[in-house]
């Protein structure tokens, strides 16, 4: 039996960085933003390819995937997440954060990321995103 | 495919024949429990295979993840398909949890291997509830090995000694000394030590204090005829983990020679069958009013077996 309080079946979030992009700040500061949050974080780390992502998204039946992006690829490789994403049926969320320049956030978000956060995201924010992405 | 709405037949069809989504969602039965975990855990289990249950335990940071990654970059190579069942601890706070065994694990079994993390939600003892459930739907699924990481242990969270057939302990130069190799608990369930960071200095002293300490077990008897070997291991550049891999195939050999797998899973059935029926129990007790249940003249111990026996002969009323 779970104990009081956790009887709830929390929310289970797969956190990446995609590629060689190595700001891992930000991405870890988020990971204990949704800990505290009630969230379980399946924490993966630097230098992950669209396929281990979408490897451990299956596996963990994640209910959603968070990417932190510092690195100006993100025009090419949101899409790209979301291509593998698409190809193997998993049909959750894509969350991004980290360094994206206004102009670029229609475009993503007209591709299909659900949410996209930047520099100084209030942890209020960060859980909402999440949240908010999740339940739609 | 989109698992979305599939039952749970059309689910453990898919999941048994490898479909990961499908396993990723079943194991999400089983960890949430109820009503869909116990149909899972029939089906797991008049599908079962008998893959061997391995469980890697020790002190936080001792590396058992890293080891757990080296075995996985391995396992395929010999022919081996293993699962993963990675164990961090939920926040007793918010529940919240970090699940980050698999940033040590890397993506390296790929189609030859399955990781899944689970947080402990609530549950003391180094695993979650929900670990021999887990285990028993990939060994239905042709899994073979299945490994059980545990969160980051003490001296008395053994939990996974239960869980699994053999039992691997790990430990780190310089954790302690002779006193602390005698004391009771974890070192007394291991199967097979390793000696991990064996990179650093103190690794013989640490290998001296544990080798007395199982001369002192051979003494009093503890393990019988089987003495559990020491391994010297460094993680992080994959030096002794074909030693490891002997030393975990050699107890295995010596539990299906000497019968004591039987013995080991038939206790860890009656344990398993006990511990549903003491769950079973409290939610029937947790029905009853009051009234029924305090009494004034009679104590706790009266009141339970006066339950008890009106439960297990049907002549009397019913309960309640
Ligand atoms: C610290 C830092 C570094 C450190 C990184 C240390 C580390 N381990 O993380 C070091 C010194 C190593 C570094 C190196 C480089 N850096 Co640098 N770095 C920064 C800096 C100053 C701060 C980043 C940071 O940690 N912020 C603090 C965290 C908490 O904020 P955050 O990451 O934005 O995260 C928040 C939100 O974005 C959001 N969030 C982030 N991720 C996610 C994910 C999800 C799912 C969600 C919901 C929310 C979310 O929530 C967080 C909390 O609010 C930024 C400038 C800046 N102001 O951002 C440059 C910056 C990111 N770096 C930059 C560059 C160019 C580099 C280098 C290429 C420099 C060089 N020429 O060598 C290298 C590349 C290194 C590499 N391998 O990738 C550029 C990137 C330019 C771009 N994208 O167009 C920046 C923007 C500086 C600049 N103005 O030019 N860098
Ligand atoms: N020097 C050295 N470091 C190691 C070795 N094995 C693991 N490490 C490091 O020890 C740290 C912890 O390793 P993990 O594998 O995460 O340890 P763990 O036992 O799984 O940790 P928890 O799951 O948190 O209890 C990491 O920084 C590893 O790189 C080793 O043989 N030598
Ligand atoms: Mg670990």
């Amino acid at each position: 039996m779970p104990a009081d309080g956790l009887n709830e079946r929390p929310i289970r979030v797969v956190l990446a960085k995609l590629g060689l992009d190595g700001h891992d700040r930000g991405i870890k500061i988020v990971a204990r933003i949704l800990r505290d949050a009630g969230m379980e974080v399946i924490y993966l780390g630097l230098r992950q390819t669209t396929a281990s992502i979408v490897a451990a998204a299956e596996e963990e039946d994640a209910d959603a995937i968070g990417l932190s992006m510092h690195n100006a690829g993100h025009l090419a490789l949101a899409p790209k997440m979301l291509a593998a994403m698409h190809d193997a049926d998993l049909d959750i969320p894509l969350i991004i954060g980290g360094i994206v320049p206004d102009v670029d956030i229609p475009v993503l978000t007209d591709a299909g990321v659900a949410a996209i956060l930047g520099p100084g995201a209030p942890a209020e924010e960060v859980v909402a995103a999440v949240r908010n992405a999740v339940s739609r | 495919m989109s698992i979305g709405n599939l039952s749970i037949d059309d689910l453990m069809d898919a999941g048994l024949a490898g479909n990961r989504r499908a396993l990723g969602r079943l194991l999400t039965m089983i960890e949430n429990g109820g009503a869909p975990a116990n149909d899972i855990a029939n089906r797991s289990h008049r599908a079962q295979r008998g893959a061997p249950v391995i469980g890697i335990t020790g002190a936080p940071g001792a590396g058992k993840s890293t080891l757990t990654g080296q075995l996985l970059r391995r396992l395929p190579a010999l022919g081996l398909r293993p699962a993963v069942i990675a164990v961090d601890p939920s926040s007793p706070l918010t529940g919240g949890a970090i699940l980050g065994d698999r940033v040590r694990m890397d993506d390296v079994a790929g189609d030859n291997g399955f990781i899944r993390s689970v947080a402990t939600r609530g549950h003391a003892g180094g695993l979650a509830l929900s670990v021999p459930g887990c285990a028993r739907l990939f060994d239905a699924a042709g899994f073979d090995p299945v490994l059980i990481e545990t969160v980051g242990v003490g001296q008395v969270e053994v939990d996974v000694a239960g869980a699994a057939d053999t039992t691997v302990v790990v430990v780190n130069p310089g954790w302690g000394d002779a006193v602390q190799a005698n004391k009771a608990g974890l070192l007394e369930v291991a199967d097979v030590f390793v000696i991990n960071k064996a990179d650093r200095a103190g690794a013989n002293d640490t290998r001296r204090d544990l080798d007395l300490m199982l001369d002192l077990s051979h003494v009093s008897g503890l393990h019988g005829e089987y003495r559990p070997p020491i391994v010297m291991t460094t993680a992080t550049d994959g030096e002794g983990i074909d030693a490891l891999w002997d030393a975990v195939e050699a107890h295995r050999n010596y539990l299906n020679h000497s019968g004591e797998l039987n013995r080991r899973r038939k206790k860890r059935f009656r344990f398993e069958v006990a511990s549903r029926m003491n769950d079973q129990l409290a939610e029937i007790v947790a029905t009853l009013t009051d009234s029924t249940i305090a009494d004034d003249d009679r104590s706790p111990a009266e009141v339970s077996r006066e339950l008890l026996e009106r439960m297990l002969n049907p002549a009397h009323e019913r309960l309640r």
